[in-house]
This record gives structure tokens, C-alpha cells and sequence, in this order.
């Protein structure tokens, strides 16, 4: 009987640290392209961004206060880097039967509400954010495009402090942007930082 | 009322089948804890940055840790705090204690945070994890975390194990009963 017992926890929990670790992407891999639909009602992809130089592809939503904290610098972002080549694209990656107030009226309501001027998608079927192995929100994939497609070369936080945006040392992705506009390598290429798991 | 009169007769029926009546009392105290008299000012919150927090993430001693980072604001924390409660209070004589560490915003300790504690009666220690430079405590805490919450870690003395997970209560006694000699 033990030995069910312990088969069966043993079993369960390759089970279950199968689903946990997430493939997703490391730094150097190819980034999937996607078309998906941004509060405008229009389809959004990539490839509809002839002169862009890259993307900061960040999966985030309204009901997030990490993701609320930084809904200012994700504007900023966008409005400092998008003339120089690479825009925001923001992705909402939630299930919003479990979360309502991510849902596409609510987006509209809230980018309105803050006049964003990116745009800003929903991973409508949740199929994008695994294949990026996004896990929470905020969660920021920057992408420099090349001949083989769009390159991921930074993974992580916007910046290091989600508390205050006046009290920021280190802006890891304006650092990471400046580097690959500089033709420079990116010092921090992965940084960590808390946020809202993903709701499935 | 004749559904009043069923009920009536069914709690008087329990009563006196189970001699002790602590689970019908703990339900109605839950049922009103809105009269609780409990002030915020009552709660001592203490406050950690990573540093203060160290030492509740290794031991020496017998027992077992039961780490869970969680907030108010996180649904599926919360969904799972009961069973943090329940295994804290169940296996509290095996040496297993649960630390419940919040990720609330400072300006939320007074208006959402602690009276999250009150109004829930949470039993188990609850401290604040107020520390900005994630980058460098989140891979601290494990390699494995992306960040997102909930997570969990369980330690004792020879083994830890991280969990950046939500947990049913059967799930989460499973990994302690490993800890457990």
C-alpha cells in the first residue's frame, strides 16, 4: 500500500513539475510572429511593422498592480523607442472568465483611461504567452528583428524598482534597447522580477 | 421557517453526536467576524527586507518550513491561503510551522493587508516582504522562480524544495509528508 502510496506522489509530482516548467524562450531564440486582435477591433502582427528594428513585446493586463504600477513606463517606453525602431506591443495573456476586468472592453476602458498610444492585444485562446514562456505580468520580451526572424535578447523586468518609478536605478530595458540601438551587447540579458501569474 | 425548524433540528441532532461542538462554533464566529472587535493597531506586522527575511528561509532546528508568498490583491493566493491555515494548524505537532510572507504594497499594510488578516483570523505568522531589488532576492530564494506569485517553499534542515505553483490542500500535505520523518 506504501508503495502505491509513494508511486503515486511521485508520479504526481512529475506530473505536476511537468506542466510548472514551462519551455518558452531563452535569450538567442526565435520569436514567434502572431496576429492577434488589438482594442481597435484591428489584427495585429509583427510583420506589419515593415521599418520597425525590433519590438518590446510585454504581456500585461489591467488588474495586475505590478502590471498597474507600470502602466506609465510601458507608455514612456513606447513614446521614447517606438520613432527609434522598436515599439511596445502589448499582450494581455489572461483567461478573462477568470479575470473580467482583463477582458476587451475593459482593455479599451483602461487604454483610453491612460491614453496609450501602443497597442495593446489580447492572446484571445491563450496560445502565444506559453510559446514565449510568459508566466506573469508584467513579463517583457525584446526582440531585435534579423534574416531569421525576430531575436530575443533581453527577458524580464522593466526596470528594478516596481514600487516607485522616481526611485530607479537600473533601467534594464531602455539599457537593453540603447545597447542594440548602439550596435552594443546588452549587459543584463535576464533580470527577475515579482508579478501576477498568468491566469489560466 | 419549516426549513428553519429542519435546520434547527439537524445542528441539535450533530451536537449531540459529536460531543465536541468546536467546528459549529468556529463556523459561526466566522459567520459574524464582522463584529470582531480586532483594530488594525492591534496587528504587529513586522516588516522585512530580503536581509531580515534570510533567516526564516534556513534552520538548523527539527522543523519544517512551510514558506508561502502571497497578497491580498492575488486571487489565486488567496484561494489557497485555507489550506496554508488548515496544514498549519493540522500539523502543527508534527513540527511543521507556516509562514505566510505578503508582497502588498507598504501603503496597503493599513488599508488592505491587515484588515485582510482580521476580518480572515489568519492563525498562521504573517510578516511583509517590503524589498524592491527583486532581480537579486527572487533567484536568491530559488533559481527556479520566475517571479510570478503564489509560490511556496518547504525546508528543513536537509532538503528544500520550491514551488511556484497554486496548491489544493491534498496537494500541499503530499509535499510536507515528505519533509516529515
Amino acid at each position: 500500500m506504501y508503495k502505491i502510496k509513494t508511486f503515486v506522489a511521485v508520479f504526481a509530482f512529475m506530473v505536476a513539475s511537468a506542466f510548472t516548467t514551462s519551455p518558452g524562450y531563452k535569450v538567442g531564440d526565435v520569436a514567434t510572429d502572431f496576429n492577434l486582435k488589438n482594442i481597435d477591433g484591428k489584427m495585429v502582427s509583427l510583420s506589419n511593422y515593415k521599418d520597425a528594428k525590433g519590438f518590446i513585446v510585454i504581456f500585461t493586463c489591467n488588474t495586475c498592480p505590478y502590471a498597474v504600477a507600470y502602466e506609465d513606463r510601458i507608455e514612456a517606453l513606447n513614446k521614447k523607442y517606438a520613432s527609434k525602431g522598436y515599439p511596445v506591443i502589448a499582450i494581455m495573456p489572461n483567461n478573462t472568465d477568470v479575470k473580467p476586468g482583463d477582458n476587451m472592453e475593459a482593455m479599451q476602458a483602461r487604454a483610453k483611461a491612460k491614453g496609450f498610444t501602443f497597442p495593446y492585444l489580447m492572446d484571445e485562446g491563450q496560445k502565444i504567452y506559453p510559446q514565449y514562456g510568459a508566466t506573469k505580468t508584467p513579463h517583457v520580451y525584446l526582440l531585435q528583428k534579423s534574416s531569421k526572424g525576430n531575436v530575443v535578447k533581453y527577458i524580464g523586468a522593466i526596470d528594478d524598482n516596481y514600487q516607485d518609478a522616481a526611485a530607479v536605478k537600473t533601467k534594464y530595458v531602455e539599457n537593453a534597447v540603447d545597447a542594440l540601438l548602439a550596435g552594443k551587447e546588452i549587459k543584463e540579458t535576464e533580470t527577475r522580477a515579482i508579478g501576477c501569474s498568468i491566469k489560466v | 421557517m419549516r426549513y428553519y425548524i429542519l435546520i434547527g433540528i439537524l445542528m441539535f441532532a450533530s451536537c449531540k453526536d459529536v460531543p465536541q461542538t468546536t467546528e459549529v462554533a468556529t463556523n459561526k464566529v466566522e459567520s459574524v467576524s464582522n463584529d470582531a472587535q480586532v483594530d488594525i493597531a492591534d496587528i504587529d506586522l513586522e516588516i522585512y527586507d530580503f536581509n531580515g527575511l534570510k533567516s526564516m528561509l534556513s534552520t538548523t532546528s527539527e522543523k519544517t518550513y512551510v514558506v508561502n508568498f502571497w497578497a491580498t490583491w492575488c486571487a489565486p493566493c488567496v484561494k489557497e491561503l485555507p489550506y496554508f491555515e488548515k496544514l498549519n494548524a493540522n500539523y502543527a505537532n508534527k513540527d511543521v510551522e507556516v509562514i505566510l510572507v505578503s508582497l502588498d504594497f507598504p501603503n496597503k499594510y493599513d488599508s488592505n493587508l491587515k484588515p485582510f488578516i482580521i476580518k480572515n483570523e489568519l492563525k498562521s505568522k504573517v510578516v511583509a516582504l517590503n524589498d524592491t531589488n527583486s532581480n537579486t532576492w527572487i533567484p536568491a530564494i530559488s533559481e527556479d522562480w520566475s517571479g510570478a506569485i503564489p509560490a511556496t517553499l518547504i525546508y528543513n534542515k536537509d532538503k528544500r524544495q520550491f514551488y511556484e505553483q497554486s496548491f489544493t490542500y491534498d496537494e500541499l500535505e503530499t509535499e510536507v509528508k515528505q519533509f516529515i520523518k
